[in-house]
């Protein structure tokens, strides 16, 4: 295949371009892809590049809004939004809870998917099964304490108690 | 079908649950991560593991392991302190701050998934059970990039596809596979050509489904490709097969008389012999042998073979010499 700028050297780069769901492919030569300046050599197909159009908002790029309603922020690391927007990276694991909300839609497009239903690590696992016997014990105690039964609710308080201090300590 | 399937890889990305990703990391962060990872891995008995700081590794050892796959080009130019755990075999690698913590790779010759697949997620128990992963209920493993949530797995093959990219193939089976969430890409990965019709097939959908599910559909898809490439083949020796013998002992031709070859021609015409073999028109050789060239080859790798540092002009020499050695 020639390129289709020159129609002279062999098509050697093959940019493939999505934009607001749009393709566009071209084929060019080293030479004329370099002079249309548009793609990185270093990285000229990275996940990156292909991300920060999928995280762009949905209708057009550069909507203008007051900045305060931009400044999500990550508890743990200060990353903002608009950062993760840009560089197509989280920050740290507590980014994730930190832009929850604005992260299905974005799942949702790239897996098809929100929900893991694969592998739990085992440590994580038992984490997991405590955590869930405390939202159980929660319930039970608000139960006892309708009833007044101050004495049932004492001992599962004790239960609750002990197995935060579980989770705490891993 | 090992003639096709040149390599299977599983790959695991993991992070620790209190540390900065990557993006976010100090040299402090990087150096923490490195020594924790270190003194669990080194307690690893079933595997022998080499360590290995990548900015106290000479830039031509950083480039073989980059030609061997053991380590990601990201790894090797990263800016932030990164290494690498080796195992003795060369099967598995584990990337300490690549675009996450923790990348445990798992590559074997041939079609062997399952294994590749047994060993990542034996040393990812491993592991665990001395680190605190970064990991959510509803998300599973919390990743640096949104492409690899979930699983934080992608599951791989290399294939040979000469006779499918000969007949222009290619093209439509890309653009059918990509909507199954199946990506392609070239030798060295993501970005890279696909030199000497070496294509690597991998999911891309890494949530909302099990491991075992996401590795099925990998198979699945690259059986199918396999057949295709297979049935191609066949095409092409009914239709015109004078045609491809000439092409295939011409390569073979050249291989084995050149005096001067660069990388690149060399993967050429090893991929037109590979398939002249597995097509029963090239006897004098063989795939394995075919497949030892295909790694020596490579410009690292082959100035580590003769033990010193050499000029392109000097490689293409004794890339050539090396060649006709082996096919001899």
């Amino acid at each position: 295949m020639l390129c289709e700028n020159c129609g002279k050297r062999p098509a050697t780069v093959h940019y493939t371009q999505i934009i607001n769901g749009v393709k566009t492919e071209m084929h060019l030569c080293e030479v004329c892809a370099k002079q249309k300046g548009s793609i990185e050599f270093d990285a000229p197909f990275s996940v990156t590049n292909f991300l920060a159009g999928i995280l762009e908002p949905a209708f057009g790029t550069q909507v203008l809004k007051p900045s305060f309603e931009m400044q999500l922020t990550c508890k743990g690391c200060g990353m903002t939004f608009d950062e993760f927007r840009r560089a197509g990276r989280f920050g740290c694991a507590m980014c994730y809870s930190s832009f929850s909300e604005k992260l299905y839609p974005i799942f949702r497009r790239i897996h098809g998917n929100t929900k893991h239903v694969g592998k739990i690590p085992t440590k994580m696992g038992e984490d997991i099964a405590i955590k869930r016997e405390i939202d159980r014990l929660k319930i039970e105690l608000n139960v006892a304490i309708k009833n007044e039964e101050y004495e049932k609710a004492a001992q599962i308080r004790d239960k609750i108690r002990e197995l935060e201090k579980k989770l705490s300590r891993e | 079908m090992s003639d096709i399937v040149i390599t299977s890889r599983i790959r695991l990305a993991r992070n620790l649950s209190d540390v900065p990703f990557t993006i976010k990391m100090n040299d402090y962060d990087a150096s923490n991560v490195i020594d924790r990872v270190r003194d669990v891995i080194l307690k690893n008995k079933q595997y022998h593991f080499e360590f290995f700081e990548i900015k106290k590794l000479p830039l031509i050892k950083r480039q073989v392991l980059i030609e061997k796959h053991l380590i990601s080009p990201a790894l090797a130019s990263s800016k932030i302190k990164s290494a690498v755990a080796i195992d003795q075999n060369e099967n598995i690698s584990i990337m300490i701050n690549e675009e996450d913590h923790l990348r445990i790779q798992v590559l074997y010759r041939g079609q062997q998934i399952q294994k590749a697949w047994e060993d990542a997620n034996r040393i990812d128990d491993f592991l665990e059970q001395h680190l605190s992963y970064a990991y959510d209920e509803t998300w599973g493993y919390l990743t640096s990039c949104p492409t690899n949530v979930g699983t934080g797995l992608r599951a791989s093959f290399m294939l040979h596809l000469p006779a499918l990219t000969l007949l222009g193939y290619m093209k439509g089976i890309i653009d059918t596979i990509t909507k199954l969430g199946i990506a392609v890409r070239g030798f060295y990965g993501e970005g890279s050509e696909a030199a000497g019709n070496l294509y690597q097939i991998s999911n891309q959908i890494t949530l909302g489904q099990p491991e075992e599910d996401i590795i099925a559909n990998v198979v699945s898809i690259t059986n199918q490709i396999i057949e295709q490439e297979q049935q191609a083949r066949l095409k092409l020796l009914s239709e015109n097969r004078a045609f491809v013998e000439d092409k295939v002992y011409r390569a073979y031709g050249i291989l084995k008389y050149a005096r001067n070859i660069s990388s690149n021609e060399a993967l050429k015409l090893i991929s037109d012999v590979r398939m002249g073999i597995s097509m029963g028109i090239i006897k004098e050789t063989t795939i394995d042998r075919l497949d030892v060239l295909l790694n020596l080859i490579q410009p690292a790798i082959i100035q580590d073979y003769f033990g010193r540092e050499m000029t392109p002009e000097e490689r293409d020499i004794k890339r050539a010499e090396l060649i006709r050695k082996i096919l001899e």
